[in-house]
């Protein structure tokens, strides 16, 4: 394999890998916040406990996230040089502020947080987990930011073969980051919701802690509902941006060759064949698609034929048609997970408001178990969709995928890499299911034993201040 | 006054140093504390008392490669990819560490601990090795061609005996660093090793950077292009090396702590000074080297990242001190030792 394949492969596990974490890190972070401060107002020890139960598995889980983020940001100058030197006036401005603003308020206040228990007051150790959440969260601002402007590109100029800013606030509120930060920050609240939910079912199903579970499961299903119908909704304006601003990539996720007729319908499932550019066994939900575009019934949406004409005259020669198949099944696939999940919670809060969740209901509880694995499905579909679709693009219009690798790494060094990184991810991977169960099994009751300690040292000295 | 060019090439240099300060102790803490303890309680104190602050001091470092970025992006690009294989093996310790920390408290059994350790080990070596080796070749020069692409053998042009001296230097500065830190933060028979060990650790360490100094004036430029300053920045490294052995002697661990920082600290300042006002020079010649001007971000994006940067790093700065206030005292016999 060559050194873009490889290279390609890098960043998509890289990525993939890092972003299985990152949601759950956010939406964790904000429900354990929530948790803290329903402690701090009510002193009810339950509350704190749950705060710490759910902070040990948010910890397990926080140190991948920062460690493969560290990857993250150097993989643009380690295998993507070119892009970097292209982009690094418009594209390291979100990236070091997101450092500099984001970064460190998480690992200083994440710090305070974990240690600061008995040494801060409640209220400031309620403020750390908050600005821990805000860290997070603001975290994702800046790098969606930047990633927008690979969608879409605002804000800049090209000077001397290169892309220079010219514009910070056009940059900051691109249409795109708009639509993309909600969509993606509401599908991490949903993901540290499901969570919750998915772990309270297991405990739940065995009747284990269940005050405690039926307690988290219901704080949990409510951040769940209104994160899962929102990100539906953030979905919405997505797509019908991505309509006027990516059309290409929006044709290739319907699988749609030719003009769509108007109104357009919306293909269900379809047989996609790439090579002789058809779609067969199209199932299609008429006016569907326009309004998913359009947000009313009619009106027609460019099929990728006319846009690759397009796009040839304004380009040059090439292929413009990203991974049709990749592109439309991840579309479908997110879809699909989303509706599971508005499911899942919308029954939850129905049980909860009909006072018949506290005689558990074992089949729903098995269903909720299952739903801890639909928000990394639409996660990582969410994503391939997003990144594949803009193929052949690392830039929308502005820069190819291959003309942004380093030209002098060598297929072998990221070959090295890649067998480096996935073996990693894999041992850590095994590493944190190892860690849920245990702290899991252990249960909420039992979490403190192991980091009290005894010892030797004499007890007067104990307090002196650092001199 | 400063051109934004010359500001970003201090503030990243700022960024430096306060990396090799600040995760320069953690990063010792973390390889004596492999080395140093006699028992696991004592290997657990060491480890937490580096727990609240590590996450925070890796984000320097963070923040320079992310300023290198946005402000030089020639620099960032011809540098991470030219030193490929180092960062492969830099990022694979900066993994191991970051999990290693959180993890090896969260099960008993030894195999566990053991594994996690010898992760702290690895990763509490590597990154300032390789970071030094970087740093070193930096004023050494490197392969860097007419299109600022980087083509650096890995043995020769990355790994040689000067590269290879100063990864050795820093990483035992390191050590010392954090072992003074570990005499700050704890007391009884593990402060008294932790200080005993960083006497030792002086002599050889010192014989090392009194190395790398003579080797760097043999082998680069910088005595050249800044003879005098440069030369005070050695005296002033120097009176700090024998001011830190004098304090540790006195048991004064807080100041022979700012000692060793300070040492590490001009190390990085040296570097910069002797770069300026190139950022990476080339052995192919002096029309290839990457400059603050030549490698840089336009005039706007620089403007824009000053402001944002003067604005905020006054409160960045600000509750990093704090929460070494808040953890100020020692680890005491009732602490909960998380890690």
């Amino acid at each position: 394999m060559d050194t873009i394949m490889l290279s390609r492969m890098q960043f998509a596990s890289t990525t993939i890998f890092h972003f299985f974490f990152v949601p759950v890190t956010i939406g964790l972070s904000f429900i354990i916040a929530i948790m803290e401060t329903m402690y701090v107002r009510s002193g009810n020890e339950e509350y704190k406990r749950m705060a710490k139960f759910w902070g040990k598995l948010f910890l397990v889980n926080f140190a991948i996230g920062v460690v493969t983020g560290i990857l993250q940001e150097f993989q643009f100058g380690m295998n993507w040089s070119d892009y970097s030197r292209f982009v690094g006036d418009v594209f390291g401005a979100p990236l070091a502020v997101e450092a500099l603003l984001a970064f460190f308020l998480e690992s200083t206040f994440i710090g305070i947080w974990i240690f600061g228990w008995e040494k801060v007051s409640k209220k400031v150790h309620l403020l750390s987990i908050w600005f821990v959440a805000i860290g997070t969260t603001l975290s994702a601002f800046w790098i969606l930011a930047a990633n927008s402007f690979m969608q879409h590109p605002v804000g800049y100029t090209i000077n001397n073969g290169r892309a220079e800013m010219n514009d910070f606030f056009a940059l900051i509120t691109n249409g795109q980051v708009l639509v993309e930060f909600p969509h993606t920050v509401l599908g991490a609240f949903a993901t540290g919701a499901f969570l919750i939910i998915g772990i309270s079912a297991i405990k739940l199903l065995r009747k284990q802690d269940v005050s405690f579970f039926q307690k988290s499961f219901k704080i949990a299903a409510i951040v769940g509902i209104i994160s899962s119908i929102g990100v539906a909704f953030a979905g919405h304006w997505q797509a019908q941006y991505l309509v006027k601003t990516q059309p290409m990539k929006m044709a290739a996720s319907e699988g749609l060759w030719g003009k769509s007729g108007d109104p357009a319908p919306w293909t269900v499932v379809a047989n996609i064949d790439p090579v002789n550019k058809t779609s067969t066994h199209e199932l299609k939900i008429p006016y569907a698609l326009s309004f998913l575009s359009y947000s009313k019934f009619s009106g027609e949406v460019k099929g990728m034929n006319e846009l690759q004409a397009e796009y040839e005259q304004k380009y040059g020669p090439g292929n413009y048609i990203p991974p049709v198949r990749t592109t439309f099944w991840s579309f479908r696939i997110m879809i699909v997970a989303g509706m599971a999940m508005i499911f899942i919670t919308l029954w939850a809060v129905y049980l909860m408001w009909r006072k018949k969740f506290d005689q558990p209901n074992t089949g729903f509880m098995r269903i909720c178990l299952s739903g801890l694995l639909l928000p990394p499905i639409a996660n990582t579909a969410g994503w391939l969709m997003t990144e594949f679709g803009r193929q052949p693009w690392t830039v929308f219009g502005l820069m190819t995928t291959e003309r942004s690798i380093s030209p002098n790494i060598t297929a072998g060094q990221v070959l090295f890499s890649l067998i480096t990184f996935n073996g990693i991810y894999a041992a850590l991977f095994i590493v944190l299911i190892y860690l849920f169960v245990k702290v899991i099994k252990k249960g909420p009751y039992t979490i403190e034993e192991d980091s009290h300690s005894t010892d030797p040292y004499n007890k007067k000295e104990g307090h002196h201040a650092l001199t | 006054m400063l051109s934004l060019n010359e500001l970003w090439f201090v503030l990243i240099a700022v960024l430096f140093v306060g990396f090799f300060f600040l995760e320069g102790f953690d990063f010792g803490v973390g390889m004596q504390s492999q080395l140093l303890p006699k028992d696991e309680r004592q290997r657990r104190v060491m480890i937490n008392s580096i727990g609240p602050f590590w996450d925070a001091n890796e984000v320097w470092l963070i923040t320079g490669a992310g300023a290198m970025f946005a402000a030089f992006p020639e620099w960032y690009a011809t540098l991470f990819s030219g030193f490929y294989v180092p960062f492969v093996f830099a990022l694979f310790g900066l993994i191991l560490r970051g999990v290693a920390f959180e993890y090896r408290g969260k099960a008993q059994s030894g195999g566990w601990r053991k594994t996690w350790d010898l992760s702290i080990l690895i990763g509490s070596f590597l990154p300032p090795f390789l970071l030094a080796i970087v740093f070193a070749s930096f004023i050494k020069g490197l392969p860097i061609d007419g299109d600022m692409q980087m083509h650096a053998a890995f043995f020769g042009d990355i790994v040689n005996v000067y590269t290879v001296l100063a990864g050795l230097a820093v990483v035992l500065m390191c050590n010392i660093h954090g072992l003074l830190f570990t005499a700050l933060r704890t007391f009884g028979e593990l402060q008294e090793r932790a200080r005993k060990r960083a006497r030792t650790l002086l002599l050889p360490t010192g014989v090392l950077l009194l190395a790398f100094v003579i080797m760097t004036y043999f082998q680069t430029d910088i005595f050249d292009v800044r003879g005098a300053l440069l030369w005070a920045i050695v005296v002033l490294g120097l009176v700090a090396f024998l001011l830190a052995g004098y304090f540790s002697k006195k048991k004064r661990d807080g100041w022979a702590f700012g000692m060793t920082g300070a040492v590490l600290g001009l190390s990085v300042i040296s570097v910069f000074v002797g770069l300026f006002p190139r950022v990476m020079v080339s052995s192919l010649g002096e029309a290839y080297n990457l400059t603050i001007t030549n490698a840089a971000s336009g005039h706007y994006s620089l403007k824009v990242m000053t402001i944002v940067a003067l604005t905020m790093l006054p409160f960045v700065l600000g509750y990093q001190i704090w929460s070494y206030f808040i953890f100020h005292k020692r680890l005491s016999d009732k602490e909960t030792l998380e890690y």
